[in-house]
């Protein structure tokens, strides 16, 4: 753990907290730049999913890691996002504002839901995102004109200031270039007083409201906020899979993100990335690892939902920041490698913390 | 007319099985305030256990209905005593994935042990049709509202009158409280999930007659949950009030509404209800304390 010195008060909301951390995520930035070059057409796919599945793992960090909000029906606000920009894609309108125009009305649809949720508390709010996202499922299917119900509909290649985007290196550079805007200006609202009312809220509500943080605006805003990059990375994922049926827009899906953001670690934008890429590499493991299991295990389609919820159980468990609190214990042990003491990072007993719902 | 007190029958029947799994809901989150999302994959899994019983074992219906209920009361435990024991004090949202992840892992756990095809079970009173001024009544439909009505009565009488209930009542007011005048207070948590399992066990078996027994059944946990919020978390009348209302609702709005609205109107009404009244139609208000 690196103690940093501070000598002005800017310094806290300094974007990178120290010189060593410029020059490692620089080198990360070329590395992102540069893959199109030395990188098969395959994997610069599987780059471009990841990174749409860390901005969908963004949005729900914002909402759940940040604001400590619960959504199990983030699979709605995607849908929504992504329909919209596949609709306005159809009808002519170019990549920038159809996407823009996805993400607010993915924002409106999270305004609605959180409106209700200006009167509740805790799980009532998830338990409302998750009859919103039932209702979103069946609206996919029944509104036809919008969505082409079940049978699906096709979404036309992006288009960029007037030139068709098609193939993989110009769909990359999209993706890439949409996530590091979406994940500075998260940052960027993380620092400012909009942030830390957020991280206030997901501490203790009581002490934030006592302390003046208006609750019911700033849930609104988390949820807003969370809705428009759910539905900037639907509109991202319109194009990626290129075929849009509501059966992509599940509940399965809902898990799958908060699973991205439990194991990635909740609280950090680097455990949004880290289980995206936990996500991606996951399917291919288990792929290797049939052939290591009997036949009568290892051919079974339900195998791959069952590790899912193996680790997911695991990650509960054993490790509650999930990867990215696993990397910070690795770096720490490092840098005071002959002092590391077990205990640092021993979980407190905890008694049980009311929350109930009366 | 006919038709509108078939569906009132249809709609309490399907209504008490979506307040038997509510009623597990709310067992274990009043006593331990754990949110368990994997209810409707308890449910599923005791049917499951109960088909084996009976037709692969071939059983007596209620001799296997009996023993599925007794191995489901103790997976309950063990669930309770080996996985989630460990995370209580962690915040809420642990506790919600943490089930979930459970509840993903049975549905797999059985789709790999039993296969994905659907079963049906069939009951020793199938073949019986009451006629009652005209309606029909299907003996399932009314085993069902029989079987509940029976259950809940026993229910009563084992909080009112047991020790055992006495202790659950008394954890889930206030554990520390119960602690110190001797309850052992991990046991009585681990015994609701054996009895909340049991409960869906039952649950599971009495709609396997209606909805065939497959792996998607607790999908059902879903509107169980909805019935749970509507009748105000934490009130076990509440709960099965709910789950009729929602049942009625759900039945009626398939006849009476377009297409479409009977997979949502569940879930409309949850939303109405937490608008207008957030703690439930019998919920109270409480505030939490620092």
């Amino acid at each position: 753990m690196r103690f940093i010195f501070k000598t002005h008060y800017d310094q806290d909301i300094d974007l990178f907290p120290h010189a060593g951390a410029v020059f490692w995520y620089s080198l990360l930035a070329i590395a992102a730049v540069c893959a199109p070059f030395f990188l098969d057409p395959f994997y610069l796919g599987e780059l471009s999913f990841l990174f749409i599945w860390s901005l969908a793992g963004l949005s729900l960090m914002v909402l759940t890691g940040y604001t400590g909000l619960i959504s199990i029906g983030h699979a709605a606000f995607i849908g929504v996002g992504a329909y919209v920009h596949a609709f306005l894609t159809r009808n002519g309108m170019p990549f920038v504002p159809s996407i823009i125009c996805g993400g607010i009305v993915s924002a409106l649809a999270g305004i609605i839901i959180a409106i209700p949720a200006i009167r509740m508390r805790g799980l009532y709010l998830a338990i409302a995102t998750l009859a919103f996202s039932a209702i979103a499922e069946e609206l996919f299917v029944r509104w036809e004109t919008l969505t082409g119900g079940s049978r699906g509909v096709a979404v036309p290649m992006p288009v960029l200031f007037g030139n068709e985007l098609d193939g993989e290196v110009g769909f990359y550079y999209l993706c890439l270039a949409v996530l590091v805007i979406c994940i500075l200006g998260v940052l960027n609202l993380l620092r400012s007083p909009t942030g830390r009312a957020w991280i206030a809220i997901r501490d203790s509500e009581i002490a934030a409201q006592s302390m003046g943080v208006y609750l019911a605006g700033y849930k609104t805003l988390a949820f807003a906020t969370s809705a428009f990059l759910a539905g900037v990375a639907g509109g991202l994922l319109a194009h990626k899979v290129g075929y849009l049926t509501p059966d992509i827009f599940t509940p399965i899906l809902s898990i799958q993100l908060l699973m991205l953001v439990m194991v990635g670690g909740l609280g950090s934008i680097r455990g949004a990335i880290f289980g995206a890429i936990f996500l991606v590499l996951l399917p291919t493991l288990i792929a290797i690892l049939r052939d290591y299991l009997p036949n009568a295990i290892g051919q079974q389609p339900a195998l791959e939902p069952g590790i899912f919820g193996l680790v997911l159980v695991l990650v509960v468990l054993l490790e509650p920041q999930g990867l990215n609190g696993a990397w910070m214990k690795v770096k720490f042990f490092f840098s005071q490698f002959p002092m590391y003491k077990n205990a640092t990072f021993k979980r407190q007993k905890t008694y049980m913390r009311t929350e109930r719902l009366q | 007319m006919d038709m509108f007190f078939q569906l009132v029958i249809n709609g309490l029947a399907v209504g008490c099985i979506y307040g038997l799994v509510a009623l597990g809901f709310v067992l274990i989150y009043k006593a331990g305030e754990v949110v368990n999302f994997a209810q409707g994959e308890l449910m599923m899994l005791g049917a499951f256990v109960a088909f084996t019983l009976i037709v692969d074992f071939n059983l007596n219906y209620w001799l296997g209905l009996a023993l599925a209920v007794l191995a489901m009361a103790a997976f309950g435990w063990l669930l309770d005593s080996v996985v989630v024991r460990r995370i209580i004090g962690q915040p809420q949202f642990s506790t919600v994935m943490l089930t979930i992840g459970l509840g993903v892992m049975m549905r797999s756990g059985v789709s790999i042990v039993w296969g994905p095809e659907t079963r049906s079970l069939s009951t020793p009173f199938d073949q019986m049709v009451f006629q009652v001024s005209g309606v029909m009544i299907s003996p399932i439909y009314l085993s069902i509202l029989i079987t509940t009505v029976v259950l809940c009565a026993i229910l009563a009488l084992f909080f009112r009158f047991t020790r055992i209930g006495l202790a659950m009542q008394a954890a889930s007011q206030n554990q520390l409280a119960a602690y110190c005048l001797g309850i052992r207070v991990k046991r009585v948590l681990s015994s609701v999930w054996a009895l909340s399992a049991g409960v869906a066990t039952i649950a599971g078996v009495l709609l396997a007659p209606i909805s065939l027994i497959d792996v998607n059944m607790g999908a059902i946990g879903l509107k169980a949950f909805a019935a749970a919020v509507i009748g105000g978390f934490g009130s076990i009348t509440g709960a099965l009030l709910g789950g009729v209302l929602i049942g009625l609702i759900e039945l009626f709005s398939a006849v009476y509404l377009p297409e479409g609205f009977k997979n949502v109107a569940a879930y409309v009404v949850l939303l109405a209800v937490l608008v207008v009244r957030p703690q439930g139609l019998f919920g109270t208000v409480g505030r939490k304390k620092v």
